[in-house]
């Protein structure tokens, strides 16, 4: 048995309102790879950010190489060899790679006259390390996949015994997930001791040693991975026995609902980002769009939502034109619209849960009469469905920023749902929120499928798509290059597809 | 799980109608007492700063302020005069209330009210013939009209061309106090005596005053009524309603069917429409004519008051008189007790730094629904 | 006009050209600093006030322009500390703070003024400043003489002090983490640096070097003091920083810009037979940087974590 290089003794960090780690114990050894494994919200990451200095426990100890630690900043980590992928990069996008690199590395005065040995380091560190990237690049320019190669290296220049990923996989291809894994298989057998928090059990499987499941900020266990089976981590990590897909739906497809033909859109830098892109969703189906995320997908959903223009191309809604209309006007078509960034578009953080209920129907009848609102209208229709949608709060006056994920999402599910649309726009549905959410949101969009609506499903969540929808589309640089049947045993496919390695065998009705 | 706690679901909507009945039960004064806590304590700080300024410049405090508040309240000759500084200074200070709250700072009131001022003074020249019924409102639409123009160009140069609205609002400010120097040292100057000023404007121009014999005119209720619809627009219409989201959140003002840059350009307008009309109240309530400096700088005190009052138009009328009391005041303090009446900027920086470091604006920044 | 006199009035005009431009070089410069690290001042005209006033009035008092110039330093300094606390570590509004810093800046120095000097104004209000530097031999050249060498030493500092402001910017680990800060706060806190410390460095450089850019009205352009003498340098200050696009070398670029237009208004106003009003070119400036904002479109993108409080 190798020797302990990490100890968490209880961890207890408290924020306001919020008690992200109840007492969490850990031991990591030398060398291993070991996995936190938990639902959103059960503590992984701020527990990992203790270790890595971003912040303070309220109790407990750190103990690293049998030193209590105490970690002040991450400078205190960085000098210890502890190095951090957060979950959204930590990276300048206006500087370049070399020097996003040395950021916090000397100290202020110091002049920094050799950048090429910068440059020159960084290039010898990604050929041994096998992370090819340009050093001179500017961070905005590369891919979320070279990004994260640019995180990696960022910890080898400073040098690194404990490597922390955090939900290092949740933007990547299946492809670039498995080149990850095995390329920290390979640092671990180099003596590197790695730290993998991620909620999805087959990486688990695939790539740690030993996995410690939290939940609600405490451990509930640490076991050797060769002898757990996921279903058994999957019961650890949310305390129950859980059924994630909806049951599978009943009767026929109806009419076509949307229609898109040649679909072009540009993203905010007036980049091609939707290329030629041709597709019909009917009434009663659920269409899955996969894809790695920044494909265009998401513009996509702002071009058919009216957030973003339409450079070519058209789009039909119900036999009617919708290209470059108003929110306002394709809200009256029976366009519903869950977006994608909940807190920058789905909900007015500062208002109340009442007001955000009426979102796109406050200056209509009945909550409005004379241009002036009628708070009790809105009140009582906000009351109908928090109960209807099952949306835990104090009450309706609460301001909907103290709400959990979940239940802001529930918010907008319900606001979205209740108009009853012929078109269902969903974008990322849950993400971030947890379990017990996600199952209710998940049986909600299929009860809209059932009721005869047309869904379109955007998700960087294969698992989902493939529980919810009936076929997929798969995204790769703004065009759809293959359509496939949803299900589990084509997966490979589907992960090559979103990698851009399409093959045109692969595409069938 | 029943999630709804049945107590407060059943508790009647009252929240929202706080104002029209106004119960003084003790949990009610305690939130009042809460609200009001940081604004008293930010004023009682910048009083004491002033009263260590006076006392290190060598005047006792205690008589300078003694004779400033007899200056501002001590009568009611003062207190009209009181009254008369913060008419200007409750109008700018709603219309930027709803500036403010629709996230865009305009920071142009000042430039706003010289181009209200020159409309309503061209108004009130041009058209002598008219009777007082249609001549007042004429002018007062005039200077209204002219500074939302004025505002609403910055609101233009921001919504199509993305420039930052503080930068050119102050550019505008200079443009307007520029021109007005050109008009009445050129074009506009009177006829007789030469000065830089333009003629008066027709007596049937000007505003009627309400309490005799001050000077106290009709301009202090209009813009009580001004705060009065700036607070129902703003918290109890659906344009305030799509206002404040633009305000809070660009991205959800769009999602939700609002034209974000409509919103913008109108805030923009209502505050500039606001500040044009004190520039006209000023004209035509109170100098009767144009001239260089017609504003002592309401245009940046207006900002202030805004701001103490958490951009909420109720509020504003109470930190405008506050404001109004200071200027008042401290001109008496100067004339009677020899005291520097800039003393009073510097007490009404202190204010704001004071409000800013206990927090009060912080609501207004990550939160703009509560009243 | 004849040739000559038209080259004599162009070379006076381009001579104080630099001269006023040097003001809103310094306090654009340091601007910069500010934005760039996320912070934005709006009080930098209350700020120039400050070191105008305290420059006058130590300079008065020990008949040292040097002297006068490190005590406005000083009082810039006292300024960003205090704004950098409010905004940094308060989290204030950056706008409040600074409209309250304007308020207070011209409040206080007229009081000041006004209780020390009252009654001395008359007698004794001149002061021997930084006067002129005619550079041996350079300043004989015809034309460029007049315009390039025969300033006082805080218009000679102008590049100087850009370009070591350029160089500490995109040279040094600081110039790095400011940057860094302005853009993505949160990855420079996850490099292991202090946010905070850094803005308030920003925060200390704009106002001590807005401090600077007051002093040199009081010190070196003129020897006095009158209430509000900054004249809205302050808010112009802004406006060349965003049309400098937040670069060191493009806030000179604009200063000298800005700087042309007050020469040739100031100039304008005392030529003779020209119908033009003189509050046309008074204005010029301010036109310009309309028709600047307008003929960049969008192109100039400020920092992105402009004006946003950090929190960890």
């Amino acid at each position: 048995m190798s020797e302990t290089l990490l100890k968490l003794d209880k961890i207890v960090k408290t924020f306001p309102g919020v008690r992200a780690n109840r007492g969490v114990s850990l031991e990591i050894r030398k060398g291993e790879i070991h996995c936190l494994l938990g639902e959103n919200g059960a503590g992984k990451t701020v527990l990992m950010s203790i270790v890595y200095g971003l912040h303070q426990p309220d109790s407990g100890q750190v103990i690293y190489n049998g030193e209590h630690l105490d970690l002040r900043s991450p400078k205190d980590a960085i000098k210890r060899r502890i190095g951090m992928v957060h979950q959204h990069f930590m990276l300048v996008p206006t500087l370049t790679v070399a020097e996003n690199i040395i950021l916090g590395q000397y100290p202020p005065w110091k002049i920094l006259r050799h950048m090429d040995r910068v440059e020159e380091k960084i290039e010898k560190l990604s050929r041994e390390f096998g992370l090819k990237i340009d050093p001179k690049a500017l961070i905005h320019t590369l891919s979320v996949g070279e990004q994260q190669r640019v995180e990696i290296l960022k910890t080898l220049y400073h040098g690194v015994d404990l490597l922390i990923l955090d939900e290092p996989t949740a933007v990547l291809t299946p492809q670039e997930t498995d080149r990850l894994l095995v390329f920290l298989k390979e640092m671990a057998g180099r003596g590197l001791t790695v730290i993998f928090i991620t909620h999805k059990l087959d990486e688990v499987m695939q790539v740690s040693d030993r996995v410690t499941v939290l939940r609600d900020g405490r451990e509930v266990a640490t076991v050797v991975t060769a002898k757990a089976s996921p279903r058994m981590l999957a019961k650890l990590m949310v305390g129950r026995e859980v059924l994630l897909e909806p049951p599978p739906r009943e009767g026929p497809k109806g009419e076509n609902v949307l229609s898109v033909k040649n679909l072009f859109v540009n993203d905010e830098r007036d980049l091609p980002a939707v290329r030629e892109v041709s597709l019909e969703v009917r009434s009663g189906e659920i269409v899955g769009v996969a894809g790695v995320s920044g494909n265009g997908q998401s513009e996509l959903a702002l071009a058919l939502a009216g957030l973003m223009p339409v450079a070519g191309g058209e789009i039909h809604l119900d036999g009617s034109v919708a290209t470059n209309l108003s929110p306002r006007k394709l809200s009256c078509l029976g366009l519903a619209h869950v977006p994608e960034d909940r807190h920058r578009m789905g909900v007015v953080l500062p208002f109340s849960v009442a007001e955000n209920f009426v979102l796109h129907e406050f200056d209509h009848p009945p909550f409005a009469r004379n241009g002036f609102l009628r708070y009790k209208m809105i009140k009582s229709h906000a009351m109908d469905l928090v109960r209807q949608y099952d949306v835990r709060l104090g009450g309706v006056d609460d301001e909907i920023v103290n709400l959990s994920g979940g239940n802001q999402q529930k918010v907008v599910i319900a606001r979205e749902l209740h108009r009853k649309p012929r078109l269902l726009l969903v974008n990322e549905p849950t993400r971030g929120i947890d379990i017990g959410a996600t199952e209710f949101v998940r049986r909600q969009i299929a009860a809209q499928r059932d009721a005869g609506a047309a869904v379109l499903l955007i998700s960087s969540d294969l698992e989902e798509l493939i529980a919810l929808s009936d076929r997929l589309l798969v995204f790769f640089e703004g065009r759809i290059v293959g359509q496939i049947r949803a299900s589990r045993d084509r997966i490979e496919e589907i992960g090559l597809l979103m990698a851009g390695k399409s093959g045109k065998d692969l595409v069938e009705k | 799980m029943e999630t709804v706690e049945p107590e407060i679901a059943q508790k009647p909507p009252s929240r929202r109608s706080d104002l029209k009945k106004i119960s003084f039960s003790p949990r009610y004064l305690f939130t009042l007492g809460r609200k009001m806590a940081p604004p008293v304590a930010a004023l009682a700080a910048a009083l004491l700063v002033g009263a260590i300024l006076l006392y290190a410049a060598g005047y006792s405090p205690w008589y300078a302020y003694g004779v400033m508040w007899e200056g501002a309240f001590g009568s009611r000759n003062n207190l009209a005069e009181t009254l008369l500084k913060a008419t200007p200074l409750i109008l700018i200070g709603s219309g930027l209330a709803v500036a403010f709250r629709s996230g865009i700072w305009n920071i142009g009131a000042e430039g706003q009210l010289y181009a209200g001022a020159v409309a309503a003074t061209l108004a009130g020249i041009f058209f002598t013939g008219l009777p007082a019924m249609i001549l007042v409102p004429l002018v007062l639409l005039a200077g209204m009209l002219s500074g939302a123009i004025w505002g609403g160009l910055a609101g233009f140069l921001k919504v199509r061309f993305g420039a930052s609205e503080i930068v050119t609002t102050i550019m505008l400010n200079f443009i307007a106090i520029i021109a007005t120097s050109y008009l009445v040292t050129g074009p506009m100057i009177e006829e007789v005596g030469k000065f830089p000023q333009t003629a008066q404007i027709a007596d049937a121009a000007r505003l009627p005053r309400i309490l005799f014999p001050t000077r106290l005119h009709i301009g202090f209720l209009l813009a009580m009524g001004v705060a009065l619809a700036s607070y129902l627009l703003l918290f109890k219409s659906s344009r305030g309603y799509a206002l404040r989201t633009v305000g809070i959140s660009p991205d959800a003002a769009r999602y939700a069917g609002i034209n974000v840059g409509a919103g913008l350009m109108i805030s923009m307008a209502i505050s500039g429409g606001a500040a044009g009309l004190a520039g006209a109240t000023e004209v035509a309530g109170l100098t009767f004519r144009l001239y260089q400096e017609i504003s002592p700088g309401y245009g940046f005190d207006g900002i202030a008051v805004a701001l103490l009052a958490n951009n909420n138009p109720i509020g504003v009328i109470f930190t405008g008189i506050l404001f109004g009391a200071l200027r008042s005041g401290s001109e008496v303090m100067q004339m009677n007790a020899q005291v520097p009446s800039v003393l009073v900027s510097v007490i009404q920086g202190v204010v704001l730094l004071s409000a800013a470091a206990l927090g009060v604006f912080r609501i207004t920044v990550a939160e703009s629904r509560k009243e | 006009m004849e040739p000559l006199a038209i080259v004599s009035f162009l070379a006076a005009v381009l001579a104080a050209t630099w001269r006023l431009a040097t003001p809103f070089i310094f306090t654009s410069l340091g601007e910069v600093f500010s934005e760039r690290a996320g912070v934005l001042n709006i009080g930098l005209e209350g700020v120039m006030l400050i070191g105008a006033f305290t420059a006058f009035a130590i300079t008065f008092f020990t008949g040292s322009p040097v002297l006068g110039l490190a005590a406005a330093i000083t009082s810039g300094l006292a300024c960003g500390l205090l704004f950098a606390f409010l905004t940094v570590s308060l989290s204030a509004n950056q706008i409040v703070v600074g409209a309250a810093l304007n308020l207070v800046g011209l409040g206080l120095t007229s009081f000041l003024y006004r209780s020390i000097f009252s009654g001395r104004m008359e007698t004794a209000r001149e002061y021997v400043s930084f006067s002129p530097l005619e550079i041996p031999f350079l300043s004989s050249i015809r034309f460029f003489g007049d315009i390039l060498f025969k300033q006082n030493l805080m218009v000679y500092a102008t590049p100087i002090v850009v370009l070591l402001g350029s160089f500490i910017l995109y040279r040094t680990a600081f110039g790095l983490s400011v940057r860094s800060t302005g853009e993505h706060p949160r990855t420079v806190d996850s490099a292991g640096l202090r946010v905070s410390m850094i803005r308030y460095a920003s925060v200390l450089i704009g106002c001590g070097l807005a401090a600077v850019g007051g002093a040199y009205l009081t010190v070196a352009h003129t020897n006095q003091f009158n209430e509000g003498i900054t004249s809205g340098r302050g808010f112009i200050a802004l406006a060349v920083v965003v049309i400098g696009r937040w670069s060191p070398w493009g806030a000179f670029a604009v200063s000298l810009l800005f700087g042309f237009f007050y020469a040739l208004q100031l100039r304008l106003q005392a030529v003779s037979g020209i119908t033009i009003p003189y509050q046309f070119f008074q204005a010029m400036p301010y036109l310009l940087t309309l028709v600047v904002f307008v003929a960049m479109r969008r192109r100039a993108a400020p920092p992105g974590a402009l004006g946003v409080p950090y929190k960890s």
